[in-house]
């Protein structure tokens, strides 16, 4: 169990600078995302987009601005517990219990939701009775590619994960490689490899074709492609590999009992807390009159958001604006010493 | 103003007025009509504005570019009238534009 201050859900940009505006307060945060890294939608949507209306930064990208922030936040030695999802929150004597999907427990005053559209979850195979063979034949992720020796394996998509696993585990599998339209939109070089090896015979390449049904009573035993005219195909196969890139789903932050508009949560402007006490919403998941879902919009949120969890977190202390310009109790948070 | 007609995966259609300059998403957004997710907010990042473009409108559209085609390959099951609405920018010429939502984005 971990006691903090306050938990923030979500590493994006917002969540990251927040636990600078809580450390510079005197408080403690951790951080949990369901993402690999750091950075949200900036890192797993955008990283090399340029970006050119953070204040005082010209440009910069999705990954360079992730990079500063996580320097502006070093003297906080924050812990990041990554691939954790949050899954349930309940309150005991005033303060929020808060458990993820990895079997980690928080206990703090505070919760700061800054999850953008929601957490990052693997796009799925959209047919029928696909939801009983999950991890049971159908994978949208390998944790052991060993799992896969000397098994015939379909695996779809066009994007450097496909190709990459196809080309990988061609090495001692029967590999089938599916995607919706000629050109693969991995990297050229990988699509190159997978068109040689597709020569060679170690390879099979399945295009323009999508999945239409699969078979199987308790585990999978073939599928149905589909072509583009219309033409199906059946293939025989133990394992079936999707790989269609993330979707962005509130999960389940809609359970927690906060109000919601259209995957919004509503925040009073004042301290972006929803309609329960010591949670805030701030990022592009609050929404109140006048919002505008930009990163720098975001930031003034967290400001104001951290000042409402110091009540909740030091109730016997008060709390004092300072500037970190003159302030040393700001600049020692810092790890800043002056000579003068 | 060009007359936009989206129908959503249940037949129901409605017909909405877009300024120009904005894009099939950002009409659908504004007046609030479901089957358009947007998640993103138009940055051809999530394919969750997947459109069919009416069969006479596909070749009178803005040729697809590569960024978009990626995007429409994690799209929920697309055809060969599969469009992101965040990528086609109304003109004058689009009037009467039809295009029918997915039963779902994602």
């Amino acid at each position: 169990m971990i006691k903090t201050d306050v938990l923030v859900i979500g590493a994006g940009p917002v969540g990251i600078f927040v636990v600078q505006q809580l450390g510079l307060i005197g408080l403690k945060a951790e951080v949990v995302d369901n993402l690999d890294k750091i950075g949200g939608q900036c890192i797993e949507l955008y990283p090399d987009k340029p970006i050119y209306d953070i204040p005082a930064l010209p440009e910069c990208t999705g990954e360079s601005l992730t990079d500063s922030l996580l320097e502006q936040i070093k003297p906080f030695k924050t812990n990041f517990h990554l691939n954790e999802r949050v899954q349930e929150i309940s309150k005991e004597n005033n303060t929020w219990k808060i458990q993820t999907s990895g079997k980690k427990t928080f206990i703090a005053p505070n919760i700061i939701i800054a999850a953008g559209v929601g957490s990052f979850e693997p796009r799925k195979f959209q047919i029928k009775d696909v939801e009983k063979f999950e991890s049971k034949g159908i994978f949208y992720s390998i944790k052991d590619k060993n799992f896969f020796k000397n098994k015939k394996v379909c695996i779809f998509g066009g994007g450097d994960s496909a190709l990459d696993w196809a080309i990988e585990l061609s090495k001692f599998a029967d590999i089938t490689l599916i995607h919706r339209r000629n050109e693969f939109r991995g990297a050229e070089h990988s699509a190159t490899i997978a068109r040689q090896l597709e020569k060679e015979g170690k390879l099979k390449i399945k295009t323009p074709f999508q999945i239409s049904s699969i078979e199987g009573d308790t585990k999978v035993t073939g599928i149905t492609i589909k072509k583009d005219d219309g033409k199906l195909e059946k293939i025989a196969t133990d394992c079936v590999l999707g790989f269609f890139g993330l979707i962005m789903k509130l999960g389940p932050i809609a359970e927690w009992g906060l109000n919601l508009d259209n995957k919004t949560i509503p925040v009073n402007t004042e301290n972006f807390q929803t309609n329960k006490e010591g949670i805030f919403a701030i990022g592009d998941i609050c929404t109140y009159p006048g919002k505008l879902k930009l990163i720098l919009s975001g930031f003034h949120e967290g400001a104001l958001a951290a000042r409402a969890c110091f009540k909740l977190a030091r109730p016997n202390e008060k709390y004092r604006f300072e500037f970190t310009t003159t302030s040393k109790t700001l600049q020692g948070r810092l790890g800043i010493k002056k000579s003068d | 103003m060009p007359k936009i007609t989206y129908i959503e995966h249940t037949g129901k259609s409605h017909i909405v007025e877009v300024a120009t300059e904005l894009t099939v998403m950002e009409g659908a957004v504004q007046n609030n009509i479901p089957g358009i997710d947007a998640d993103c907010g138009g940055a051809c990042a999530c394919a969750t504005c997947h459109v069919y473009v009416g069969p006479e409108w596909i070749n009178k559209l803005p040729k697809i570019e590569s960024a978009e085609e990626d995007m429409l390959d994690v799209a929920f099951e697309p055809n060969k009238f599969s469009r992101l609405g965040c990528q086609i920018t109304i003109t004058d010429d689009l009037d009467g534009l039809v295009v029918k939502m997915p039963s779902k984005q994602a």
